[in-house]
């Protein structure tokens, strides 16, 4: 049996980085907040604390900050022809769990996306137009530029503190900085991170064939910062632990080190933690919510109504709920028709491994985002017309570990076990570098989240269905971009230079980003999305949809600057006109 | 005829300037019951009278003394279980006297010894504010204390004439106004001596040493006076009210009892209080003049300490022993890290501690847990090595001293 509970003006789904975001804003605004978290608290000193933060085994090959496949999983195959399966252990992403969520656990790589990224079908079908794109390419615009967003993107920086330099400040091209990036009202708040060797000799070799490297905006601190709340972040100690470990320095930003501290203080915010929410509950016309259900750990249910009800979990996550709600019409890609589910991205990565035999790195010197990066061959910085594709994505030389049980990197033909490959390990691990591109994935009308017609969860829910693959103009851009990149390392004198461009059909059990991505995507008309411009729901007005569940296709960076900004941007459109007028922001 | 009279009087009242005093006295007053509000801030009434998530005043948890458990009662109106059925001069007796309504002597946990300085005229602000106290049904038992201690204490006790000196605060005409409103709030309300002088062994004062730092519920409180090794001679006024109103400063962060204080008392106080307790302190002589030698860097208890130090402590502290302001406490030249009694260093390293968080420096960082991973001789090493290094000097820690604490805060 359900207890309703006594109603809340606002109830936040997951409380990560949106829905700490969100709650600071909105508890700011004088509303009673309730964030309902599915994982449990988690706090430095008492989750991974220095004593024990580096350990491997334990957060790395034995996923301790991750959900457990056994409480929720998906099901996963490349094409509509084949049966999906459930994934029983995570592999090419790592869905998040507890509180801070995904910010806990990130290597904090803190990029914004470029202007042309928001305007991605307008500006490709003008410069190269419609038939240049492949027919069943779903890329659309995002309804927002990223004037709208800069503002926000700032806020989000200022928030953690960010390390870097910038590239153009209003309008001017800064020394040093990445010189494509969109026009920043300000410098950085934090200087970049000391870099190591390896992304030095990077910089110069690039720097020789003409092109302009910049230091990889860091989320981890090069030095002490206090926020604009107050709260106060250390600088990184170049442990190399960032990524799938939460930082016992307090030096990584996360909703931890940058607004919990804060919002814990607020006498209308609320969290319950280790309480999943099991659907959004609507009225009977369909088109309010009128709060969440919720099962605790006693598998109790609870309902919580809400006025206001504001969706911040992972992107995955997001999309079951809506799903499994009835909010919104499900994708169905055979008529190209719906909009929930609709719009699956990823990323496409590559790597080159070069091994020297006069040079040390000394990898562990390393934090998840000290780099020397290039943004030549990023978006449409580049003229795509001589090369049949489309996108591309940021590459450099990215120092983020050199963690002992994962570092095994040997030149290809090495055996994969043995006495010879423990002597290749062995001479390899202070004298290889790795350095990967950061390609960006585009959408297809073939790749698409819904509803498993077979598997369940524990309380009886379908399963959601990932159907994805590569597609041919995503395998060209990484051929393409590992080759630039593998021209700027070999100037860097290796002995051998073994190039991995992505190839061949997607693997849900390799790991490659966590940055999934789309399913509910904002955009300027209901037919082709799931949320306006302020993600709000089309559909529900009184919903608001939060994360790259929103990202239309996924640009060549890191996800998590856009996520705090687009954030930021609907706190901002929640309270300054929603909460004014309830009801739909942009009329139709 | 009698409305005439009442008329009369008040005309009567009026004529000679009384009203102003009488409204002074009125305990419905706002600014007399605010003032209250804001004194009962200064005496942190709240810190032993209100239980962990209970409600405010209410009763508090239990406060462990070396004679046992001594709870702070239940101080709302409720007439069955509170101060509902006391008057204004019983809570004065109270704090004046430490004779409580039923005319048995407080156990001086009440630190009356303290409260006997606060002025009739703020005994009087701090009844009104209590008074309009939501009344609470909580019975409280405040003593838990065991044989012979638990026995009602006489209203003249033995206790009290060695120990205790009724009288109000006497300002001293060779100092500043402000210096005096420091001297009244940190031997008065602010009871700082509670737990920063040293007992002798019934408990009271120990005299002629006051605020020269104390051992309680496994804590230290550090020495505050102008000792520049132990104590706070380094401090600036600025810092002083730096770390008094945000729980933290450039050399210290608050923790342990004193995040409390903090958190309850100090950073809701008016910045002219804490210039005037700042100004206090620093005009109290040295502890002691005494130096220490440090230890030399080649003992083998150093070489060690140093060894688990780089290891375990230097990402957050610096190599350095420099820390990072407001997030991980400065050791190098600290005044609590060369305490004379190092039981605040050692119980922090066995089972952690966690910042003060206030609305001025809300990030709350804590010291995670080492017991489960360093022995007693290797906590007594690094210890000893912090203790010993970056100009710091103090005695060494012994290994013993850790398996003593580790047993009573691990029970």
């Amino acid at each position: 049996m359900t207890r309703k509970l006594p109603a809340t003006d606002v109830v936040i789904v997951g409380l990560g980085w949106t829905g700490s975001i969100l709650a600071l804003e909105l508890t700011g605004a004088g509303l009673n907040v309730v964030a309902i978290e599915r994982g449990p608290w988690r706090d430095t000193a008492t989750d991974f604390p220095p004593a024990y933060a580096q350990d491997e085994l334990r957060y790395r090959i034995r996923h301790d900050l991750f959900l457990r496949p056994e409480q929720l999983t998906m099901t996963f195959r490349n094409n509509a022809d084949q049966t999906a399966l459930p994934i029983r252990s995570w592999g090419s992403f790592m869905p998040p769990n507890g509180v801070g969520g995904g910010g806990v656990h990130w290597n904090a790589e803190t990029w914004r996306f470029l202007p042309s990224d928001f305007e991605l079908r307008t500006h490709l079908v003008g410069r190269y137009g419609e038939k240049f794109l492949p027919e069943d390419m779903t890329i659309q615009d995002w309804g927002i530029t990223y004037d709208d967003l800069e503002p926000h993107y700032d806020k989000f920086e200022y928030l953690c503190g960010t390390s870097g330099k910038a590239g153009n400040i209003k309008g001017r091209i800064q020394a040093g900085g990445n010189p494509f990036e969109g026009a920043r009202s300000r410098e950085y708040p934090t200087p970049p991170q000391k870099q190591p060797y390896g992304p030095t000799l990077f910089a110069q070799a690039a720097r020789e064939m003409g092109y302009k490297p910049f230091p990889q905006p860091s989320g981890n601190l090069s030095q002490a910062y206090t926020n604009p709340l107050g709260v106060t972040i250390g600088p990184c100690t170049y442990c190399g632990f960032c990524e799938w470990f939460g930082c016992g320095n307090y030096s990584k930003a996360s909703p931890q080190t940058t607004i919990l501290p804060a919002l814990i203080r607020r006498p209308n915010f609320e969290a319950r933690t280790q309480c999943e929410v099991s659907k959004i509950n609507l009225d009977k016309s369909g088109k309010r919510a009128t709060g969440v259900t919720y099962v605790d750990t006693s598998g109790n249910e609870w309902e919580q109504p809400a006025d206001l009800v504001l969706l911040c979990a992972f992107q995955l996550f997001n999309v079951h709920l809506l799903l499994h709600s009835g909010i919104g019409k499900p994708y169905d890609p055979r008529a190209g028709e719906g909009v929930i589910g609709r719009n699956y991205s990823y990323q496409v990565t590559s790597s080159v491994d070069a091994f020297f035999d006069d040079k040390i790195f000394n990898p562990f010197i390393a934090s998840g985002s000290i780099g020397m990066c290039i943004d030549e061959f990023n978006g449409d910085n580049f003229d795509h017309g001589p090369h049949g594709f489309v996108g591309g994505g940021y590459m450099g030389a990215v120092q983020t570990n050199g963690r002992p049980i994962q570092t095994a990197r040997t030149p290809q033909a090495t055996p994969r076990w043995g006495a010879e490959w423990k002597k290749a390990v062995a001479k390899s691990y202070l004298s290889s570098y790795e350095a990967v591109t950061h390609g960006g994935c585009y959408s297809y009308r073939d790749v698409y989240l819904d509803l498993d017609p077979t598997y369940t969860d524990r309380f009886g829910r379908k399963l959601m269905r990932l159907t994805f693959d590569f597609h041919e103009n995503e395998l060209k851009m990484s051929t393409y971009l590992t080759d630039r990149l593998a021209e700027v390392v070999q100037k860097m004198g290796p002995r051998q230079l073994d190039k991995h461009p992505r190839r061949g059909h997607y693997d849900v059990t390799v790991y490659q980003t966590t940055h999934t991505c789309g399913g509910a995507i904002m955009g300027v008309e209901p037919k082709t999305s799931a949320l306006n411009r302020y993600l709000q729901s089309w559909d529900v007005p009184n919903l608001f949809v939060m994360g790259a569940t929103a990202f239309p296709q996924n640009p060549g960076y890191n996800p998590t600057d856009t996520v705090g900004a687009l954030a930021y941007w609907a706190a901002d459109a929640i309270v300054n006109h929603y909460l004014k007028s309830p009801g739909p922001l942009v009329q139709i | 005829m009698r409305m005439r009279n009442l008329a009369t009087l008040a005309l009567a009242a009026c004529a000679i300037g009384v009203a102003a005093a009488r409204a002074a006295e009125d305990n419905q007053a706002f600014e007399k019951i605010e003032r209250g509000r804001y004194l009962a801030v200064l005496g942190d009434c709240v810190g032993c009278h209100t239980a962990p998530g209970g409600k405010p005043f209410a009763g508090g948890a239990a406060l462990e003394t070396p004679f046992g458990a001594l709870v702070g009662p239940n101080i709302t109106p409720d007439v069955a279980t509170g101060i509902g059925a006391w008057s204004e001069s019983d809570l004065w007796r109270a704090m004046h006297e430490g004779i409580a309504r039923t005319g048995a002597r407080l156990y001086p946990a009440m630190p009356y010894p303290a409260y006997t300085k606060v002025t009739r005229e703020d005994v009087s602000a701090i009844w009104a504010y209590l008074r309009t106290l939501e009344p609470v049904h909580n019975e409280v038992q405040p003593n838990q204390l065991a044989f012979p201690f638990n026995v009602r204490r006489p209203a003249t006790s033995t206790w009290d004439l060695i120990n205790f000196k009724p009288g109000v605060f006497q300002s001293d005409p060779a100092k500043s106004d402000v210096w005096n409103r420091g001297a009244y709030l940190v031997e008065g309300l602010g009871h700082c001596g509670t737990c920063h002088t040293p007992k002798n062994i019934t408990g009271g004062d120990r005299s002629g040493e006051a605020l020269q730092g104390a051992l309680l519920q496994d804590w230290y409180a550090p020495d505050l006076t102008a000792d520049l090794r132990t104590g706070i001679g380094n401090w600036s006024t600025e810092d002083i009210v730096r770390y008094l109103k945000t729980g933290a400063n450039s050399f210290d962060i608050a923790s342990g009892p004193m995040a409390e204080a903090v958190e309850n008392s100090t950073s809701h106080m008016t910045d002219a209080d804490l210039l005037a307790i700042a100004t206090y302190l620093k005009d109290r002589a040295p502890r002691s003049a005494k130096t220490a030698i440090a230890l030399a860097h080649d003992d083998p208890r150093m070489v060690a300490g140093k060894a688990i130090y780089e290891d375990r402590c230097a990402a957050c502290h610096i190599s350095s022993g420099a820390g990072v302001p407001t997030l991980f406490p400065r050791l190098a030249q600290a005044p609590l890290v060369q305490s004379t009694d190092p039981t605040s260093l050692i119980r922090v390293v066995l089972i952690g501690s966690r910042a003060a968080a206030t609305s001025a420096a809300p990030t709350a960082p804590a010291m995670p847990s080492f017991g489960w991973n360093l022995s007693d001789t290797e906590i007594a090493d690094v210890l000893t090595y912090v203790r010993n290094t970056w100009g710091n000097a103090a005695s060494a820690v012994q290994s013993t001293d850790v398996t003593t604490l580790r047993g009573r805060v691990s029970r």
